[in-house]
């Protein structure tokens, strides 16, 4: 009998170790799958009874988001609201239990939750704290930001400015904008407005750079060599690019000119000339330096973001076979034409105030604890080195150029050496709108900021319509003529 | 060290684990830990003393380790029910009491276990009378669709749990008498021709039915392990009135599945009965007809039987929309909380239990759901650990048996265990989703008088067992 008990003793030991690894199957293996389970309620009931972290501006103190408890003991739960209202809705987003979440909200969602790892959660535990969500401090600016949205009064448009060194995002506004407030009560009316205002234009829209794209043709021509400031360029108009005559704007010849006074004026023929020499080859690959081809990296919901290049009948993404005359001055043609985010054209602007050093993007500067103490600081990340700095104090030099003396001049501070580059993309059906842009930098002898303001199909210049813009808010962000 | 003060140091690290689980759970509450856990290890420590004590006046050479494995289940189960209702572990405390008491009673009446088998047929009468009263109208009462338990007056009552002791004290007697005439040792090998047609008849006819019957891969495998394992019984040539007993009890557990509609407690017995008929006779053969025809009328029945056919369909899709919510809801809800606890749980009374309205997210959490609570606030470690220490009192268990000198002895030491292990296998293999989830108790942890209190009589006839077991060793000079 003593061999059938010690068999049997094996045959309990295989099924307790059935049942513990079909423990582990539910509570390690298929955990995220059960926490996602629709039927799944737990989640739900958990997250409402967290007192998610506040979402503060740049100033540590003006709160965006933060919540509020209803009822008491067990049964207290929180709910958000977000007292500046629609002014930061884009970049904070929203966070409800039936509606979901979106932005800083979403992408920040574990620290505002007080998620914690395994090993933390055992040590809280053995503290026994309450779960608590953990503040997130971002990068935004209040003046900056109202300044924006006083600028484009109510036009469709996005303005994003971003210090060059560190890649902070200190605005970034989308209007039409909405009230996060009105989410749980408003969603099905606000998701289905035709001006779209849950669209983040900063990120999540393709607008045509017209001539701003010209600093990226610039920099590919001028980091390869095959130009210099000063190489004088045939700047006559009509010019055969590509088969087909390319005029400049209001058909001006501007003769033998130099690359500096070119890109002063904008001068389409000759930058269709550089784009040419450079190739399409090399154009590309400047883009990609710049971040076209990607999602911008920047700490923002994937779903949120879309990726700037040179697409073929407004949808595939295509790298070759384009003609590089007409993408070179912002344009393009069927075969592949220019769209970008304004994040990637502010993005363009602060690589060029960088030395040529790209930063990658950053919402958000740090993550606090309730008790104060910072749990973790976003330090500056490099996402790329565009160009040489001997190319960038180049390009900085021409483009505070436009500012003094071309077509940017609307956006020249008191006070302040701006650097900047308009442009000005025509749209619609029979070219009845335009699209105005401006990018720049400022102060030129050490940038501290650099932006990117569009407004959508509208009429009038980018040196006219978004210029001015830029001005106001560069003004309220390096504090008017002070410096 | 002698054996019992090895069991009393044993008792020190269990007090221990159940104050510093009262703790935990007190702490949740009210932010500062009160003496008052202080005051409940204590408690339990004198109480499992006193109990220490009496077997050392009574069981001396008793194994040393399954009274604290046992009070150590007693008090997790205590500081888990606590930590759900406080209300219901005070009637829980007073009913490990009780058990307690039932203990050292049975320890008392019991002095030589050898006596049970004079009561056999008594007792087996007894047993399947103890079963079938929860059918008595009046007295009956019927839980989630399964016929359980009964009710007097305020008290409620499992008689499965008792009938369960019983049954095993008449098999492990019947099978110690009938074990050796049931195979009769194997005599020459059969020629050549009656092998072939001995193995070929069933293989063909398995083949033949396949089709026939249009069965599916799980009833292809059951015929093909009955068909061959009946062959093997019939090499042995048994003579076929010891079959007799073996049908009884097969039909006994298809009864009870017709009657009590629970799956789980059906198997608990059947798979206690198998255990014994396998340690009994050494025959793989026996073991393949019983448990295949088992699984066959289990399965006819479910088909039949709305209640049990219900847990299956649960079982194999428990989140099927329409059923999630219904009759799924118990399952699934114990699948998230385990999903909940994850590697180191929530902590000790931080698990979810109520939704904010006040009621309650896993139904019958202090009984058939109670390791999922467990999981939830313990995480995967804290339930291996659990298991582990069911594995080990298993192991003391059938070390017992394996020590023990006659073959009753041995058949009620490996019975009592065996019910034991699958009792805890079927529970907790219901709440994970390895069989279909029924009512059983887990042992020494759920809430339930009558589960706490069969128990520890079931750990009091271990003990008497491996006294004389391993008191009969020491006059012979082994070591123990």
């Amino acid at each position: 009998m003593n061999r059938q008990i010690v068999q049997l003793f094996g045959l309990f030991t295989v099924l307790f170790a059935v049942l513990v690894i079909f423990t582990s199957r539910w509570t390690v293996f298929e955990e995220q799958s059960l926490a996602d389970n629709p039927a799944n309620r737990r989640p739900l009931i958990e997250e409402q009874r967290i007192p998610r972290g506040l979402i503060l501006a740049s100033d540590g103190r003006t709160a965006l988001a933060r919540s509020r408890g209803e009822g008491r003991g067990k049964n207290r739960i929180y709910t958000r609201t977000y007292p500046r209202g629609p002014t930061f809705g884009q970049p904070v987003g929203y966070s409800y239990i039936a509606n979901g979440r979106r932005g800083i909200e979403l992408r920040y969602n574990d620290d505002l939750s007080g998620d914690e790892d395994e090993f933390s959660s055992i040590l809280s535990g053995l503290e026994s704290q309450d779960r608590e969500g953990n503040d997130v401090v971002t990068n935004l600016d209040v003046a900056g930001t109202e300044a924006a949205v006083a600028g484009l009064a109510g036009r469709k448009g996005a303005v994003v400015a971003i210090e060059p060194k560190t890649g902070k995002v200190r605005v970034m506004v989308s209007i039409p904008e909405y009230d996060p407030n009105q989410i749980p009560s408003a969603f099905r009316r606000i998701n289905s407005d035709p001006n779209q205002p849950l669209l983040n234009r900063t990120t999540q829209e393709l607008y045509q750079p017209g001539s701003t794209f010209k600093v990226v043709t610039a920099t590919a021509a001028l980091d390869t060599g095959k130009v210099s400031p000063d190489t004088v360029i045939d700047g006559s108009s009509p010019r055969t690019i590509s088969g087909a005559p390319l005029e400049n704007s209001g058909g001006e010849d501007f003769g033998p000119i130099s690359f500096t006074d070119a890109l002063t004026n904008s001068v389409n023929t000759v930058f269709a000339q550089v784009g040419e020499r450079v190739g399409a080859e090399t154009l590309v690959e400047y883009m990609k330096r710049f971040g076209f081809f990607e999602d911008p990296q920047l700490d923002y919901p994937g779903f949120q973001m879309i990726p700037s290049g040179i697409r073929r009948n407004g949808t595939d993404y295509v790298e070759s076979g384009f003609d590089v005359g007409r993408v070179a001055i912002g344009q393009g043609g069927a075969e592949g034409a220019l769209d970008t985010t304004p994040i990637q054209m502010a993005q363009v602007a602060a690589a060029v105030a960088n030395d040529g050093r790209l930063m990658k993007p950053r919402l958000v500067d740090r993550i606090v604890h309730k008790d104060g103490r910072v749990k973790e600081k976003i330090e500056p990340d490099l996402q790329a080195e565009v160009m040489k700095p001997e190319t960038a104090e180049d390009l900085t030099a021409m483009m505070a150029r436009v500012v003094e003396e071309g077509t940017g001049t609307a956006g020249a501070l008191a006070g302040i050496r701006v650097a900047g580059k308009t442009g000005t993309a025509e749209v619609g059906a029979n070219r009845e709108f335009t699209q105005p842009w401006f990018i720049a930098f400022a102060p030129v002898d050490d940038p501290r900021m650099a932006i990117a303001v569009t407004v959508e199909r509208t009429t009038g210049q980018g040196g006219t319509v978004a210029a001015p813009i830029a001005k106001s808010v560069l003004e309220a962000l390096l504090g008017g003529g002070a410096g | 060290m002698s054996a019992r003060t090895r069991e009393l140091f044993g008792l020190i690290p269990v007090s221990l684990i159940v104050a510093a689980g009262f703790a935990a759970v007190i702490a949740t509450r009210t932010e500062n830990v009160s003496d008052a856990t202080l005051t409940y290890g204590a408690f339990f420590l004198g109480l499992c003393v006193l109990a220490h004590l009496f077997i050392r006046a009574r069981l001396p050479d008793a194994d040393p380790y399954m009274f604290p494995l046992a009070a150590a289940l007693a008090g997790i189960g205590l500081v888990l029910i606590y930590r759900i209702d406080a209300e219901l572990a005070r009637e829980q405390a007073q009913w490990f009491v009780v058990g307690l008491a039932l203990f050292c009673i049975a320890i008392l009446l019991v002095e030589d276990h050898h006596v049970l088998e004079r009561y056999r047929y008594t007792i087996a009468a007894a047993s399947i009378g103890l079963l079938l009263l929860p059918r008595l109208p009046g007295i009956g009462s019927q839980v989630n669709g399964a016929f359980l338990a009964i009710k007097v007056g305020p008290i409620q009552f499992q008689p499965a749990e008792f009938a369960k002791l019983g049954i095993i004290i008449f098999l492990a007697s019947y099978l110690r008498e009938t074990g050796d005439i049931l195979v009769r040792p194997r005599l020459r090998p059969l020629p050549y021709q009656r092998q072939i047609l001995l193995w070929g008849i069933p293989v063909a006819l398995t083949l033949l039915a396949i089709p026939l019957f249009h069965l599916g891969p799980a009833g292809s495998l059951l015929l093909a392990v009955f068909m061959l394992s009946f062959a093997a019984v019939l090499r042995d040539r048994p003579s076929p009135k010891h079959f007799g007993p073996l049908l009884l009890v097969w039909g006994l557990a298809m009864v009870m599945l017709i009657l009590i509609r629970d799956l789980g407690s059906s198997l608990m017995f059947f798979g206690g009965f198998l255990a014994l008929l396998y340690v009994a006779t050494g025959r793989l053969s026996l073991i393949g007809v019983g448990s295949t025809m088992f699984f066959g009328g289990a399965f006819f029945l479910s088909q039949n039987i709305a209640h049990v056919e219900e847990r299956v369909d649960v079982w194999l899709d428990p989140f099927k929309p329409g059923v999630v919510d219904k009759e799924g809801y118990q399952l699934a809800q114990s699948l998230f909380a385990q999903a909940d606890g994850g590697l180191f749980g929530q902590g000790f009374g931080q698990a979810l239990l109520e939704l904010p309205g006040g009621s309650t997210i896993l139904p019958a959490a202090h009984t058939d759901l109670i390791y999922a609570v467990l999981v939830n606030e313990a995480g995967l470690f804290g339930a291996a650990g659990l298991i582990g220490a069911y594995l080990l009192l298993v192991y003391r268990g059938l070390r017992t048996g394996l020590s023990a000198a006659d073959g009753f002895s041995k058949l009620l030491a490996t019975g009592l265990t065996a019910v034991l292990a699958i009792q805890v296998f079927v529970i907790v293999g219901g709440v994970t989703r390895v069989i279909p989830l029924t009512g059983v108790t887990l042992p020494f942890v759920s809430y339930g008088g009558s589960s706490i209190v069969a128990n520890m009589v079931l750990l009091a006839l271990l003990l008497i067992v491996s006294d004389h077991a391993r008191s009969e060793a020491r006059r012979r000079g082994g070591v123990v």
